[in-house]
C-alpha cells in the first residue's frame, strides 16, 4: 500500500481545512466529488418523483395526484432527471476526476472555472426549487412548449432561468475539457494514445460549447415573450411556434448525446478490462464517438413530425435519423466483439455494464421504430416514446453511471464496496427496469397517451404491472447507493490496480494524490494492451 | 502542443477600417432588405451577418492570429451554426 498521501489529507488550497477546504478548492478531483453527492442528491429525488407518478398510475381515476400535481411533478422529474442529473452525471463527476489523470497530467487547464461551473450548477439547482415554492412548479414538462410555456399561470420563467444558469455550468465544463485535452495531454501520449473515455468526453464537450447557447437564447426568448409580449412564438402575433421547436431540439436532441456518449466511453473502458482483452475497434469506436456528435446534430427534427412543419423536413429528418444509428452499433459490435474469446472475470461494474448493452441495444431499436415517420405517427406521444426514451437515457445512460461508480468507486475512495449486495441491487434494478418499461411499450402501442394523471380501463393491468417493476427498481436504486455509500465508514482497503486496468488512474494511488501522480506516469503506445495484465494474473489468480 | 503566448497589437488604422466595413454591410443589409428576392433574402441577409460576424471575429476578437486549433475550432462553430440554420430551411421552404 502506498505510503503518498491522498487529495482527501491535501486540500488545495492548503491553508484551509473543513467544509471550506472543499467549498473553495481547486482540485478537480474535490469538484468532481462535490458533483458526485449533489447529482446523488437530485438523482434520488426524482427517482422518488418518478415513483409517485407510477403509483398514481397504478389505479384507474384520481388516487392521491390531481391533475395538476401531476403536471407539474413530471414537470420536475424530468427537469431534473435531464438537467440536474443526467447531462452533468457523467461528465461532470467522472469526466471532473478522471480526465486530468486518463492523460497523465495533474488538473484541468482552468481549475477556477471549473469550480465556478459547480456553483453555477447548484445555483441552477436551488433556482429550480425556488420555482417550485413561488407560484407553482411549472406543468409544461421539461420542454418548455410555446404556446403553452408562454400562457400558462405557473412560474416557467424561474425555471427557465434554472435550465440556463445550468446550461452555463455545462458549457464552462465542456470548454475546460477541450482546453485540457488539447493543452495539457503528457506529451508521451498522442491523440490515438487517449483512452475512450476521454475520447467521448472531447466528443460530448464539443456538443456541450456548440449546441448549449441555442438552448440558452431560446429560452431567454420565451422569458421575453411571457414579459414584454414580442411575437416570436405567438402566431397571433406574427410569431411560429413551430420555430421554437426547432430551436428546443437543435440542443436537446444534440444533448442526449451529450447524455449517452460519456457512457459509452465508460462500457469502452470496462469491457475491455474484464475481458483482459484489447478493445476490438478502437480507432473505429473513435471515430463513431466524433461521428455521433456530428450525425447527432442534424437530427432534431425527428421529434417534430407530427407538429405540422413540412413533408420534406419530415422526410429528410427520417432518412438523416437513421444514419446516426451506424456509429452507435458500430459500438455495441465492438463491444461484443471485445467479449469474444476473452478471459471474462464478472464483477459488479461488468455485470452492470452487459445489462447496459442489452437496454441501451433495445432502446436504440425502438428508436429506429420512432425515427421512421410512418410508424412514429402512430406512436407519438404515447407511452411508447416514454419507455424508449428511459430505455435509451436509464437503461444507458443510467446504467453507465451505475457501472462507472462501482469501477472507480475504489479508485475514488480507496475503499471496495460489497459484492454481493452489489449483485443483488443490480439484478433489482435491471429485473424491475425490464418489468416497468416493457408494459409501457405495449401500453403506447395500443394508444395510451403519455403526460396524463389517468386513462381508459383497457389500460389499467399494463400501469398496474409496471408500478411493480417501478417498486422493485427503486428498492434496488436505494440498497445499491447504500452499498457504495456505507463503504465510506470503514478504512480504506482498496489497491491501487484493484481490476487490472491499465489507463493511467490504474498507476497512481487508490485515492490518489493531491497532483494526481508521484512518479511520471507510464503511457502506453496502445492504450489497452492487455499483456502484461495477462501475464500478471495467470501466475496468481486475483481475489476480491 | 502550440505556443500561442504572442501578443498581438492590431493599430487603429485597421480598427477602424473594419468598423467602417461593419457599418457599410449593415447599410446593405439595410438596402438589401428592400429588395424582393423570395426565399433568397434571408440566405442574402445571413451571408452579410456571417461575414461581419467573421470580421469581428477575426479583428476584434484576434482569431485572425491564434493557433491552428483555434481557428479549426472557429470554424467547427461556424459549420455548426451553418447546419442549424440551413437544415430548419428543409421545413421553413417547403411548408
Amino acid at each position: 500500500m502506498e505510503t503518498v498521501k491522498s487529495f482527501f489529507e491535501t486540500p488545495a488550497p492548503a491553508r484551509f481545512k473543513g467544509v471550506l477546504s472543499w467549498l473553495i478548492t481547486t482540485d478537480h478531483k474535490r469538484i468532481g466529488l462535490m458533483y458526485l453527492f449533489a447529482i446523488i442528491f437530485w438523482f434520488l429525488l426524482a427517482v422518488v418523483l418518478g415513483g409517485l407518478l407510477r403509483l398514481e398510475l397504478m389505479f384507474q381515476g384520481e388516487t392521491f395526484l390531481s391533475a395538476q400535481l401531476y403536471n407539474s411533478v413530471f414537470t420536475l422529474h424530468g427537469v431534473i432527471m435531464i438537467f440536474l442529473f443526467i447531462i452533468p452525471a457523467l461528465p461532470a463527476v467522472f469526466g471532473n476526476f478522471f480526465l486530468p489523470i486518463q492523460i497523465g497530467t495533474d488538473d484541468v487547464f482552468f481549475p477556477k472555472l471549473n469550480l465556478l461551473s459547480w456553483y453555477l450548477y447548484m445555483a441552477g439547482g436551488v433556482i429550480a426549487v425556488i420555482s417550485l415554492f413561488s407560484d407553482g412548479f411549472p406543468d409544461t414538462g421539461w420542454t418548455f412548449y410555446v404556446p403553452f410555456s408562454i400562457s400558462t399561470n405557473t412560474n416557467v420563467s424561474t425555471a427557465v432561468s434554472a435550465a440556463f444558469v445550468l446550461g452555463l455550468a455545462s458549457m464552462l465544463t465542456g470548454l475546460n475539457f477541450i482546453t485540457t485535452i488539447h493543452r495539457m495531454r503528457n506529451r508521451a501520449m498522442g491523440w490515438l494514445q487517449m483512452p475512450l473515455f476521454t475520447w467521448t468526453l472531447y466528443a460530448t464537450s464539443w456538443v456541450q460549447l456548440l449546441a448549449t447557447p441555442v438552448i440558452s437564447i431560446t429560452l431567454i426568448l420565451v422569458v421575453i415573450e411571457r414579459y414584454l409580449g414580442v411575437g416570436l412564438f405567438d402566431p397571433s402575433k406574427g410569431g411560429d411556434p413551430i420555430l421554437y421547436q426547432h430551436l428546443f431540439w437543435m440542443y436537446s436532441h444534440p444533448a442526449v448525446y451529450i447524455m449517452i456518449l460519456p457512457g459509452m466511453g465508460v462500457i469502452s473502458e470496462i469491457i475491455p478490462v474484464f475481458s483482459r482483452k484489447s478493445i476490438f475497434g478502437y480507432k473505429a469506436i473513435v471515430a463513431s464517438s466524433m461521428a455521433i456528435a456530428v450525425a447527432g446534430s442534424l437530427v432534431w427534427a425527428h421529434h417534430m413530425y407530427t407538429s405540422g412543419m413540412s413533408d420534406t423536413a419530415v422526410f429528410v429528418f427520417s432518412l438523416l435519423t437513421f444514419v446516426v444509428a451506424i456509429p452507435s452499433a458500430i459500438k455495441v459490435f465492438s463491444w461484443v466483439a471485445t467479449l469474444y474469446k476473452g478471459s471474462i472475470q464478472m464483477t459488479p461494474p461488468l455485470f452492470l455494464s452487459l445489462c447496459f448493452i442489452y437496454l441501451f441495444s433495445v432502446g436504440g431499436l425502438t428508436g429506429l421504430v420512432l425515427g421512421a415517420a410512418g410508424a412514429n405517427i402512430h406512436v407519438h406521444d404515447t407511452h411508447f416514446v416514454v419507455s424508449h426514451f428511459h430505455f435509451t437515457m436509464f437503461g444507458g445512460t443510467g446504467f453507465a453511471f451505475f457501472a462507472a461508480l462501482h469501477y472507480w468507486w475504489p479508485k475514488m475512495f480507496g475503499r471496495m464496496y460489497n459484492f454481493k449486495i452489489a449483485y443483488i441491487a443490480s439484478i433489482l434494478v435491471t429485473g424491475g427496469f425490464i418489468f416497468h418499461y416493457v408494459p409501457m411499450f405495449i401500453l403506447g402501442l395500443q394508444g395510451m397517451p403519455r403526460r396524463y394523471y389517468d386513462y381508459l380501463p383497457q389500460f389499467e393491468s399494463g400501469n398496474f404491472l409496471a408500478g411493480f417493476g417501478a417498486a422493485f427498481m427503486i428498492v434496488g436504486i436505494f440498497l445499491m447507493f447504500a452499498n457504495l455509500l456505507l463503504t465510506l465508514r470503514k478504512d480504506r482497503d482498496a489497491s491501487s490496480d484493484p481490476w487490472g486496468g491499465i489507463t493511467l488512474e490504474w498507476q497512481t494511488a487508490s485515492p490518489p494524490p493531491l497532483h494526481n501522480f508521484t512518479t511520471e506516469p507510464e503511457v502506453l503506445d496502445y492504450p489497452y494492451d492487455f499483456t502484461g495484465v495477462v501475464e500478471k494474473y495467470s501466475k496468481k489468480p486475483k481475489g476480491e | 502542443m502550440e505556443n500561442q503566448q504572442e501578443q498581438h497589437i492590431i493599430g487603429y488604422k485597421t480598427l477602424l477600417n473594419v468598423l467602417l466595413l461593419l457599418f457599410v454591410l449593415t447599410g446593405i443589409t439595410v438596402g438589401a432588405s428592400y429588395l424582393d428576392l423570395g426565399q433568397l433574402n434571408v440566405w442574402l441577409a445571413l451571408f452579410i451577418a456571417a461575414i461581419k460576424g467573421t470580421l469581428v471575429l477575426f479583428f476584434f476578437m484576434h482569431m485572425k492570429y491564434e493557433g491552428r486549433a483555434l481557428r479549426w475550432s472557429f470554424l467547427g462553430t461556424i459549420f455548426f451554426l451553418f447546419i442549424m440554420i440551413s437544415f430548419t430551411f428543409w421545413d421553413v421552404a417547403f411548408r
